[in-house]
């Protein structure tokens, strides 16, 4: 049992070997495996080192800045924490149902932003390993040797993130960071131009997607034994999914389904999320362990993102996307698709399913036209959850009289993943790594495990740290900068 | 007609200490200028690289302040190693949004987190050897080490970036028109 492989007995008597920092990932991270004389893993595990105080700092801050705050969470999904805290923060100013248009609007920005990073992901950050192969090179292993061997694929990559970042340029006035959505609602239409420019990409873009899907069908086939047995274990899943069982990366309510894949919980409110999930710490990593309350910390972990979502939803609302669902889940032949690396699968046929979105969307004349802003009844707490592209994030905030906020609680997509990916480490050290001389090569592995998760290690580090020791920081000319702290 | 050996391409490292990798995605958005600029850059350590330490290299760009052991410990080792230093974005210049929290008391926030909150189990503050030791304030980076420049914005824009780096590949000195010097 691979968890058992989370705490040695006589840690003091094994050797360490460290993979500092984990590379081609989002964030600061690294990996710590323990071993025994004889080369066996006794323990390995994901540290999550970072910590920055998002949600301790938020507090006292007036509620219509933290929209515009958050996105500094992450520079690779801010529009997600945008939309996360406009969405909590809709019910602090009694807007519940927002416009259509700002719906649409939000809508478009947020598809935008999945094609965009799920683009980046797959062809910026992974596919080195999976074109070249996990051993290969270290020098070659990046955008830049894929691009020297496999300049169409590079350049589709490139030309795919560049259009959803566009459509978040259209929707929020900047790429990375900008404003659009504000509590009740948006704060600009989309202009006339911007939606010219874009509708006359969308068709070339989903042609692409379609070709990213294919691409990584092909790599499954080449090699099915290992696409489907690498980092492979029973998990459950959580995703939001709408009311008619559609995924719905936007909005619905969240569902949760068991490793042989039947539903364990369904139809639950963004607003009860505190009554099924609850949160465990560790000693060892910043970031915490979320599990489903009715199972417990040891059963109840979950995936999140992309492999969850494709197959906790019903369908796929969208006709292209849906026809690759159906044959992902054939693939499974009755059962979970549970393998590692088949998040790379379903993060494309979710890449494609934005692009359709997108299209749609941008047909539709409220884009430009309509009421951006609702109100209703002032109140004092917001919970917002949306499926942001690494999975379920969830945003609660508690607002005083005075406008100002009083409490911040995040769980961000990687977080739930945590356990995921220290099982995925696991297994892939006990079947890869466990007797071997460790080379470079084979270490690589356990980061090919994590990247399949798409962490964004900044986003999951929002808290703070603890200070283990005095140590002062001196400064260039000498006079003393700060100080390392422990209590 | 000489056949000229091509020039040796100069060698770039980035990393992101404390911050959120915004910078990082801004010189993404040089979008097709990336298979311009690999023409005549190799890249060192890198989040796009699996290089996991930095070596002799001509420019190195750092997004994000210094909040931890590590971070100074990466900058200082980028440095050493780096002919130009450059700063790119909010935190790296001034700490950024991270240091809103050099207000605050570490202990308290602490408590707050990992110990308060609605629905954690066996709540404690995470205190393992194997996490970096924390600094009680947030730093930009010029309070540890010589910066050469200085490029603002949260983030700085593709075209910042891409017209800075051009200009100084160049052997000009790096000018942003007004429209492109912005800072937020």
């Amino acid at each position: 049992m691979a968890s058992s492989l989370e705490t040695a007995e006589n840690r003091g008597d094994l050797r360490r070997v460290v993979i500092d920092p984990v590379s081609r990932v989002e964030g600061h991270g690294k990996v710590t495996l323990l071993l025994d004389e004889a080369g066996h893993v006794r323990e390995a595990r994901l540290h999550i080192v970072e910590f920055r105080g998002f949600e301790v700092f938020i507090q006292g801050r007036p509620y219509w800045e933290v929209p515009v705050m958050v996105q500094r969470l992450c520079g690779i999904c801010p529009v997600s924490h945008h939309l996360a805290a406009s969405k909590a923060l809709d019910h602090v100013v009694g807007a519940a149902a927002i416009t259509p248009t700002a719906k649409k609007l939000r809508r478009l920005m947020h598809y935008g932003q999945i094609l965009q990073s799920h683009a980046l992901h797959f062809f910026h950050l992974s596919s080195p390993d999976l074109l070249f192969g996990f051993e290969s090179e270290v020098g070659r292993r990046n955008v830049v040797g894929v691009a020297e061997t496999y300049p169409e694929v590079a350049r589709q990559g490139v030309m795919l993130r560049r259009f959803g970042q566009e459509v978040i340029r259209a929707t929020a006035g900047k790429r990375i960071h900008g404003t659009g959505s504000v509590p009740g609602g948006m704060n600009r239409h989309l202009a006339a131009e911007d939606r010219d420019a874009l509708r006359a990409d969308i068709g070339q873009v989903i042609e692409w997607s379609r070709a990213a899907v294919e691409l990584v069908k092909r790599l499954h086939r080449s090699n099915p034994g290992l696409y489907d047995q690498f980092g492979a274990f029973r998990a459950n899943m959580m995703s939001l999914v709408r009311d008619d069982g559609a995924m719905d990366l936007y909005d619905g309510a969240l569902r949760f389904r068991d490793g042989d894949g039947d539903i364990l919980l369904d139809g639950i409110p963004d607003a009860m999320y505190r009554s099924v999930i609850r949160e465990q710490v560790k000693p060892w990593s910043y970031m915490k362990f979320p599990y489903l309350q009715q199972l417990g910390p040891d059963d109840g972990w979950y995936r999140v993102g992309p492999l969850a979502r494709v197959q906790n939803c019903d369908f796929i609302p969208s006709p292209l996307a849906e026809a690759e669902r159906r044959e992902f889940i054939d693939h499974g032949n009755g059962s979970p698709v549970h393998a590692t690396l088949a998040y790379h699968w379903a993060r494309m046929i979710e890449m494609l399913h934005a692009a359709e979105v997108l299209r749609d969307l941008l047909d539709d004349g409220d884009l430009l036209a309509g009421s951006l802003l609702a109100g209703g009844e002032r109140r004092l707490e917001g919970i917002g959850i949306i499926e942001a592209p690494r999975g379920t994030l969830i945003h609660h905030y508690e607002v005083g009289d005075d406008d100002l906020v009083t409490m911040c609680n995040l769980i961000v997509s990687t977080t739930h993943n945590n356990q995921a990916m220290n099982t995925a480490v696991r297994e892939v050290a006990r079947r890869y790594l466990d007797g071997r001389e460790l080379t470079e090569g084979l270490l690589n592995h356990i980061e090919v495990a994590i990247r399949a998760y798409d962490p964004c290690l900044s986003c999951a580090t929002h808290a703070l740290g603890k200070m283990p020791l005095a140590l002062e920081l001196i400064e260039a000319d000498g006079s003393v900068a700060g100080r390392l702290v422990r209590d | 007609m000489t056949d000229k050996a091509p020039l040796p391409k100069l060698r770039v490292a980035t990393t992101s200490l404390a911050g959120c990798f915004g910078c990082h995605m801004s010189f993404l958005d040089i979008d097709e200028h990336l298979f311009e600029l690999v023409q005549i850059v190799e890249f060192d350590r890198s989040p796009l690289t699996d290089i996991k330490h930095c070596g002799p290299c001509d420019i190195g760009l750092i997004e994000g302040g210094v909040c931890n052991a590590e971070n100074v410990h990466v900058l200082r080792e980028f440095r050493a190693n780096c002919k130009t230093l450059i700063a790119v974005g909010a935190c790296a210049i001034n700490g950024g949004l991270p240091a809103q929290r050099n207000h605050l008391d570490l202990g308290d926030c602490l408590q707050q987190v990992y110990v308060g909150r609605d629905g954690i189990e066996g709540g404690r503050v995470p205190d393992d050897p194997e996490l970096p030791l924390l600094l009680d304030k947030v730093h930009p980076i010029h309070e540890i080490v010589r910066v050469d420049y200085f490029i603002p914005g949260c983030p700085p824009s593709g075209p910042v970036i891409w017209k800075f780096l051009t200009d100084l590949i160049g052997g000009r000195t790096p000018r942003l028109s007004h429209p492109l010097l912005r800072f937020d």
